[in-house]
């Protein structure tokens, strides 16, 4: 991923004199996204395997203290950034989306592991959602089942890179009007309903990006699993037997 | 005024409402998306209803529609601190099935495995449940560091840290690369150093002593009904584990002894974990003494199928195998009707039959009592809803 970085327009050799003499020129953008990088607080919120090796990654030997987001808030109010680490289901997908909704702005999202990004190992099965991102925005992707601590540290490191690109003036959550809380999806007898929600995610047939991007690559096997979200059919009516012709 | 709002006017039976909460599925004490219906009079436990199925990924539908060798990877993540032995119960299950031998050294090996992965569980166990208890973090620094350890040489073995997906029917995927036994002894050899540490910390801890003593009482009679097993049961007093009762692999060799807990409430079940992890390190040094240095790891019947995995069609028939595992029994039964797929495929979760008599210990205590109750039945949602 490439960010433009919020870069002062002060000549770096200027810059490099100042600094010698204790003057430290910079943007309001670049000291206030500098705080907010380096205080990123998490949600303690685990799902499935991975959320062990989230746990991992907070203690001893891979250190996310050194990072700055070592403060796991076990409420969604106090938190800027939720791991969804481990598999969701049909069943906790409305509790993901709310606990999403919950969150105070500026607020993020990693998805770690296979299974929050798309299904993973269980995208057969008929309880698994199939990404996350059906029902909320993603800043960044960790693949692995599980990623190593040292991946989620790298997940953690894009984000910061995301957020140091941000303007005050541009982002999303200073502009009138925003609100960026989406819909809780219902866990029916037949799944989740809406599907998907069509603001953050479509799929690949109505998805415009593909005009721009082009068709996305498949590799794989293609596998199918039953469609219980499908409306009922209605039961096949017995037919009466042919008359037998002679 | 102010005497007027304290006044009780009848302190025995004065009237209070009782309030429901439900704790989780998003909870940091609940181990997991595992949600707690509970109903409180002031602070006491009323009643409490466990709801399940936030994790639910349909592993046995999913099992019963792929080959035999293709389940490995997703034993490991029913629990996903010890995939090493839901492994070996996986492919002690078939082997019983397809009647295979296992080599030597892979027995040993499998044994090692096996016990490692039951250090891995009891040490972090033991780090939630003082997590529980409000000693926010600390012991779960202690205990990571010494798991950390034990995962190098996991991921040494099998190349993942978590999900080894290591055994084989009839032996184990490779070769343990050289040195490997080495630095196993190197760690067997510091780990009691450790637990020496983790017991002057909290064995004697007043606070500990409290918290624990007498709460969350299993009574004998009880646990045997409800079929718990693992050391929740053993904490009760029950002389029962399946390595001594099944002497399943090459257990009856090994000479180590069952800790037995007397009065079943949280701290038995606590220390029952610590003496436990000093039998897993005297079979483990008896393991590494008599493994053979060189030798098959995979046995004959198998070998063909080592490449082509979906061509293995066990015969017809039933088999159930189980182990052990670090939380209690755990049981795969599976039937074949020939094909490469099982035709039925079960698991016995001992997390979720643990589980079952959540609301027996919790009623008449307190809240917090509660979450450290939960807390030392030791459950694993990825198993509870598996
Ligand atoms: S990606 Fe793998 S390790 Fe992570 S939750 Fe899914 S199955 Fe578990």
């Amino acid at each position: 991923m490439a960010f433009s970085k919020n870069q002062s327009e002060v000549d770096e050799g200027l810059k490099g004199e100042l600094a010698k003499k204790g003057v430290v020129v910079t943007t309001i953008n670049q000291l206030y996204n500098w705080g907010r990088q380096s205080s990123i607080w998490p949600m303690q919120f685990g799902l499935a395997c991975c959320a062990i090796e989230m746990i991992a990654t907070a203690c001893a030997r891979y250190d996310i203290a050194r990072f700055g987001a070592e403060l796991f808030r076990p409420s969604p109010r106090q938190s800027d950034l939720m791991i969804v680490a481990g598999t969701v289901t049909k069943k906790m997908a409305p509790q993901v989306v709310r606990l999403y909704n919950q969150m105070a702005e500026p607020k993020y999202v990693i998805t770690m592991g296979a299974c929050s990004i798309a299904g993973g190992p269980f995208i057969d099965g008929y309880n698994v959602l199939r990404g996350i991102d059906r029902y909320i925005p993603i800043d960044v992707h960790l693949p692995g089942c599980p990623p190593r601590p040292e991946a989620l540290l790298y997940g953690l490191m894009e984000l910061q890179k995301k957020i140091q690109s941000q303007e005050i003036e541009t982002t999303e959550w200073y502009q009138k009007g925003m609100k960026r809380e989406y819909p809780v999806p219902d866990f029916g007898p037949h799944g989740l309903v809406p599907k998907f929600n069509p603001e953050v995610w479509q799929p690949r047939e109505l998805d415009h990006r593909k005009d721009k991007y082009g068709e996305p690559i498949l590799i794989g096997r293609k596998t199918k699993a039953p469609d219980l979200d499908a409306p009922l059919a209605t039961p096949p009516v017995a037919q009466p037997p042919k008359p037998q012709t002679a | 005024m102010m005497e007027k709002m304290f006044e009780v006017q009848d302190p025995v039976n004065h009237d209070t409402q009782t309030l429901q909460v439900n704790i989780g599925p998003q909870h940091p004490s609940t181990h997991g998306v595992f949600r707690m219906n509970v109903v409180l009079d002031g602070e006491t436990v009323v009643s409490l209803k466990p709801v399940m199925g936030y994790l639910h990924r349909n592993h046995e539908q999913i099992a019963e529609n792929i080959s035999y060798t293709a389940s490995m990877p997703y034993t490991d993540r029913l629990d996903y601190f010890n995939s090493m032995s839901n492994n070996f119960a996986w492919a002690l299950a078939v082997e019983k099935l397809a009647n295979l031998d296992v080599p030597e050294r892979a027995q040993y090996i499998r044994v090692i495995m096996a016990e490692l992965t039951r250090l891995v569980n009891h040490v972090s166990v033991i780090g939630f449940l003082l997590n529980d208890l409000g000693a926010f973090f600390t012991p779960v620094l202690y205990a990571f560091r010494e798991r950390e350890k034990i995962l190098d040489i996991f991921e040494e073995v099998s190349g993942a840290r978590m999900m080894c997906n290591f055994l084989r029917f009839g032996g184990i995927k490779r070769d343990l690369p050289a040195g490997t036994l080495e630095r196993i002894k190197e760690v067997i050899q510091n780990f009691p150093k450790f637990l020496d540490e983790f017991e002057t910390l909290l064995t004697k801890n007043e606070i500990l002593c409290m918290r624990c003593q007498n709460v969350g009482v299993l009574p004998a009679e009880l646990a045997v009904n409800a079929s718990i097993t693992g050391p929740m049961l053993r904490a009760s007093g029950v002389n029962y584990d399946v390595r001594k009762a099944d002497k399943y692999s090459i257990y009856d060799r090994f000479d180590f002894k069952i800790p037995l807990g007397q009065t079943g409430d949280v701290y038995d079940r606590y220390y029952c974990r610590v003496l436990e992890m000093r039998e897993s390190l005297k079979i483990l040094q008896q393991a590494l003494r008599d493994i053979p240095v060189t030798g098959e790891i995979i046995s004959k019947k198998m070998a063909p199928f080592v490449k082509a995995p979906r061509n293995f069609k066990p015969p017809v028939g039933e088999a159930y195998g189980r182990v052990e595992a670090p939380k209690g029994e755990l049981g795969f039964y599976v039937v074949s009707d020939g094909t490469p797929q099982p035709w039925r495929y079960h698991v016995r979760a001992p997390s979720l039959i643990n589980l079952t008599i959540l609301e027996d210990l919790c009623i008449g205590h307190k809240v917090a009592d509660a979450i450290v109750i939960l807390g030392s039945i030791d459950i694993v949602l990825g198993e509870v809803d598996h």
